[in-house]
């Protein structure tokens, strides 16, 4: 009832309208629409192949790097279209941060690592404030007490579920609005798994989160709304509640209890 | 929704659903069958059978907690979802509600044992007339549970009026008799612990449709019209 009143009280970051994505001339996406608020974290669930990460892609326009791929349709963050020409892309990226499924560290130290995105967009003007933005960032992505005693020390020689969160501490830094995750836990173990999903809690609200999972205990772990995508269509979006225990339509059903062949 | 249109990926599932649906049956069915032994009982002054239906009570105690093993059991093995979840609790809720309508059942058979057969009471005539509504109420509810027939449900509710107004009409004849008739206090008291428990039962058919209902659409059923029961408030 709250999540349906916040839904209809506060403006949508992100809103897609009629969104069709083509690889060459397969349609990977048949035309989407959905709005994606601050408040309610948001699962893409899905079978393999039904076009859940593609379109998480087309959210900061990770699919232009692709060349094959072509979009359609009205993508607008705050009401500004995403693919007009003025969108500069590296500033988009930055306002809808990314987490990928392999944690992706760079090869540097834990501090630069979440000090790179600042000092590329010009965020601090002094060392201080750089420190003030690293610390913040670790602190909020709930690394900071494992690792503020060896920020010299290189990322990659974190485990699994801290490079991850040093990765979420990454895409933090640059403050962004939106943060897109695409399976970020499934080279995880439970616990590493636990932390990260604790964490999206806290984040909720302070920024539009997005996140892809294969697991579907996951998405109704941390989601408020769940979108269903099958072969390129959005089949149902809702409160994630109303997804897991009563879904509107018979092919969400059959997914979620186990039911596809 | 028809669950036998598509069975699940992991067969083990349907499995465990399948001996569970035969043991809700066995359960549902085994309580019909005790309201319906001890309202013989009580009309043929049969104390062997009456003491069968209080010893059988134990094999319904049995089941509901083979039933609730199992539920929780299939939850934390299978993560169920959607209708399935549902059912999975409404079974849970069922196998508690029909180890009452046994405890009932077992209560008018241990009456029966009591009452002097010497005292023929003609005020509680109705009762075996309420004891076949209160019984087919029973076994419509486990009726639309094995066919996940909502409408059925809903009709079960409506007609726990009938067994409503049996009771409303037995309470007040017995009362009315006992003002009259000082020494039937003893097996009237009886008579109307059984019509109470009838009418119980009648309650509890219908708590059953009422899961039946949940597990088969997702939504509550809406409140319904209760019959008149305001000579005797219900505590729940």
């Amino acid at each position: 009832m709250l999540d349906n009143m916040a839904t209809a009280t506060t403006k949508p970051k992100m809103s897609a309208r009629d969104v069709k994505v083509f690889y060459g001339p397969k349609e990977a996406i048949k035309g989407v629409s959905i709005d994606i608020d601050m408040d309610n974290v948001v699962a893409f669930i899905g079978p393999s192949g039904c076009g859940k990460s593609t379109f998480l892609r087309t959210l900061n326009r990770m699919n232009d790097t692709s060349p094959s791929a072509r979009g359609e349709g009205d993508f607008t963050l705050d009401g500004e279209n995403i693919y007009s020409s003025s969108m500069d892309v590296v500033q988009l990226r930055a306002r809808v941060g990314m987490v990928f499924q392999k944690p992706n560290p760079f090869p540097k130290s834990i501090y630069d690592n979440v000090a790179y995105g600042p000092r590329i967009h010009g965020l601090a003007p002094n060392k201080a404030e750089l420190d003030q933005i690293v610390e913040n960032s670790l602190v909020r992505a709930g690394l900071w007490t494992e690792v503020k005693d060896r920020l010299s020390d290189s990322g990659t020689a974190l485990s699994g579920g801290q490079q991850q969160r040093l990765c979420i501490a990454r895409a933090i830094a640059v403050d962004p609005e939106v943060i897109l995750m695409d399976e970020p836990c499934s080279a995880l173990d439970p616990i590493a798994t636990a932390k990260i999903e604790e964490l999206i809690h806290e984040l909720r609200g302070r920024y539009a989160i997005v996140i892809v999972t294969h697991n579907m205990q996951q998405a109704a772990r941390v989601s408020q709304k769940t979108a269903f995508f099958h072969l390129g269509t959005m089949v149902e979006y809702g409160d994630t509640s109303d997804i897991f225990t009563n879904p509107r339509e018979e092919r969400t059903r059959d997914y979620i209890t186990g039911r596809y062949g | 929704m028809n669950h036998s249109l598509n069975e699940h990926t992991l067969k083990a599932f349907d499995g465990d659903l399948i001996t569970l649906r035969g043991l809700i049956a066995e359960i549902g069915g085994r309580a019909e069958k005790a309201v319906e032994g001890a309202m013989t009982a009580l009309t043929n002054t049969d104390h062997d059978l009456a003491r069968q239906v209080v010893e059988g009570d134990k094999r319904i105690d049995a089941l509901e907690e083979q039933i609730d093993r199992m539920v929780i059991q299939t939850i934390a093995l299978r993560a169920p979802m959607a209708d399935d979840l549902r059912e999975l609790v409404a079974a849970l809720k069922i196998s508690g509600v029909v180890e009452r309508i046994g405890d009932y059942a077992k209560n008018i058979a241990k009456r029966v044992l009591l009452i002097d057969p010497a005292q023929q009471i003609d005020a509680a005539r109705l009762l075996p007339a309420m004891a076949d509504a209160t019984r087919q109420l029973v076994d419509d509810a486990f009726t639309a549970f094995a066919k996940r027939d909502a409408d059925l449900a809903v009709a079960v509710c409506a007609q726990d009026k009938t067994v409503d107004d049996f009771y409303n009409s037995i309470f007040r004849a017995l009362i009315a008799h006992m003002i009259d008739n000082p020494e039937h206090v003893g097996a009237g008291t009886h008579l109307l612990f059984i019509a109470k428990n009838l009418e119980r039962i009648g309650d509890h058919a219908t708590n059953v449709s009422e899961m039946v209902y949940f597990a088969v659409t997702g939504h509550s059923m809406n409140e319904r019209e209760r019959g008149d029961d305001a000579l005797a408030p219900d505590s729940d």
